[in-house]
């Protein structure tokens, strides 16, 4: 089975950390890939940029583009995509394209900071 | 057990947020301030033990507002009042009250925060320290620091800015939509001054002060939150985070400067970078260009260079004619003439730039540009003359260090001779 891991935290604390305490949390963070790694367990690790950059869609026949995070308590996390594209557009114009086959929900759009394909490297 | 570190940082989080909400029912910064220092302190006393709340900021508006209202019943001596320790079952639902009253406030009781500090009655240099302390919450200390003055100093301006403050008319009303967008013109500008004062200090040995431009980045940050869908914001978020991206790489190991082409541009921060970028392509979705997006995408496209070499500088060119349309200033077209040396030679740029000398007679890069150019030209007399000028308006010591390299240049390629 695979499993997925969400990262959830406020932003404006994980904003607070200085460089060195940020860089010294991933190295432990690191640690534990390393070690998941080694038992065959971890798959693709992503890391988001801050919610400041993202795009939310509204699905539908004509979807709606807004910027920002998408914000609605009252939806939850059904699933992802990962998209490589070239620039913010073509990833709304592919994010639009699954918001026309959905009559319901929103899509996020994320830029992905950093992105190690089988874990740590 | 909930530790120190994160409860300090849980404080500095939400300290914009409760100190907007505590402006607003108490209508003055000092009582403000009072009360959120009370709030503070009880948290210290309780989060360790009850654990921390769910929401920090909620639970800190709740508990200051209460201690402030507490002191005028206090004083009243009409009611008994629970001890600290019975703040209550009730907390958590009241809380919630406090929650749901305030989100609909949010946006408007920071704005209106920050708004207070960049009051048209107080200079630029009082804007700054105000909004570091009421609203970052940097101590006088390491104000007093950032600016080279005295504590003691520090403190005077910083009581000078909040009686002008006090003096003046602050509205409290809900903000319509003109008077919203003034306020985020003026604030945006104040956090723009911010970061400027760190990235290029404005005296003193530390070219850099970086807990400066970072802290600005923190206040774009919250305020593109606020306003997700104003391009101006993202611009000015964009615009910081790009030029901040390159700090690891501005001066070497002596503290002297690197000039952007001369960088080593692995070491920017591409993380910075990449989050620059994405906020600049969001902006020109609206197609409502501004001085800030333009800025930023002029640094945008430096950061995409992977060598000074492969800058596009037919671009950058015509980003800044249309910024100096948008925004008609000797310094931007300062910058502008940069461009045009790069594409069509240093002569064109001399001929751009002569015709500011009256504007710029007191600015540092002014002549430091002018020297430059005339020494492509190959008329080292007057780069001289235009170097001396520069030393003698450096802001710091590494400006002057810098401007010196380009005379001790001047002086071994033309054999010397020249006053020293």
């Amino acid at each position: 089975m695979l499993y997925s891991i969400l990262c959830y935290e406020s932003e404006a604390l994980a904003a607070g950390r200085t460089q060195q305490e940020d860089e010294a949390m991933m190295a432990r963070l690191y640690k534990v890939q390393e070690k998941l790694k080694a038992e065959g367990k971890l798959g693709p690790v992503a890391r988001l940029l801050p919610t400041t950059t993202a795009t939310h869609i509204r699905s539908g026949r004509d979807p709606a583009v807004i910027d920002g995070p998408f914000a609605e308590t009252k939806e939850q996390l059904l699933g992802f995509y990962l998209v490589n594209c070239a620039t913010l557009d073509e990833a709304i114009e592919a994010a639009k394209l699954l918001a026309r086959e959905k009559p319901h929900g929103t899509l996020e759009i994320r830029p992905v900071a950093i992105f190690n394909p089988v874990g740590v490297s | 057990m909930t530790d120190m570190a994160w409860i300090d940082a849980a404080l500095t989080a939400a300290r914009p947020q409760v100190m907007g909400a505590l402006l607003r029912y108490f209508r003055t910064l000092d009582a403000a301030e009072d009360a959120y220092q009370e709030a503070c302190l009880r948290a210290l006393k309780t989060w360790p033990v009850k654990g921390p709340p769910r929401d920090p900021a909620a639970w800190l508006i709740f508990v200051g507002r209460n201690f402030a209202l507490d002191e005028v019943r206090r004083r009243s001596k009409h009611t008994e009042l629970p001890e600290d320790e019975d703040i209550g079952e009730h907390e958590d639902v009241q809380e919630e009250l406090a929650e749901r009253l305030d989100a609909s406030h949010y946006r408007d009781d920071i704005l209106r925060l920050l708004f207070v500090c960049c009051h048209p009655e107080l200079p630029a240099t009082q804007q700054i320290a105000l909004a570091l302390r009421i609203v970052s919450g940097l101590t006088v200390k390491e104000i007093a620091h950032a600016f080279l003055v005295s504590e003691s100093a520090m403190e005077q301006r910083i009581t000078r800015a909040k009686g002008r403050i006090s003096a003046a008319d602050v509205p409290f009303g809900t903000p319509g939509a003109p008077e919203r967008a003034a306020r985020l013109t003026a604030v945006s500008t104040m956090i723009y001054l911010i970061f400027n004062e760190g990235y290029s200090a404005s005296g003193g040995n530390a070219h850099v002060r970086v807990p400066l431009c970072e802290e600005a980045i923190r206040l774009s940050r919250l305020l593109l939150r606020l306003f997700p869908g104003e391009p101006e914001i993202m611009g000015l978020n964009a615009l910081l985070l790009l030029q901040h991206a390159r700090t690891p790489a501005r001066l070497d190991e002596q503290n002297n400067i690197i000039l952007l082409e001369d960088q080593n541009r692995s070491l920017w921060r591409h993380e910075l970078i990449a989050e620059g970028l994405t906020l600049i392509e969001k902006a020109f979705r609206h197609r409502r260009p501004g001085p800030y997006q333009l800025q930023a995408a002029i640094a945008a496209i430096h950061s995409q260079a992977q060598r000074a070499a492969d800058t596009d500088w037919a671009e950058i060119d015509q980003l800044y004619t249309v910024l100096e349309t948008l925004q008609p200033s000797p310094v931007v077209t300062l910058n502008h003439a940069v461009a045009v040396s790069k594409l069509r030679g240093p002569a064109e740029a001399l001929a751009m730039i002569e015709p500011l000398a009256g504007q710029l007679s007191g600015y540092f890069y002014f002549f430091g540009l002018k020297g430059a150019l005339l020494t492509q030209l190959n008329r080292p007399d007057e780069a001289r003359t235009a170097f001396d000028r520069a030393i003698a308006l450096a802001n710091t010591a590494a400006e002057a260090a810098h401007i010196r390299l380009h005379l001790d240049k001047l002086q071994k390629d033309t054999g010397g001779g020249g006053p020293c």
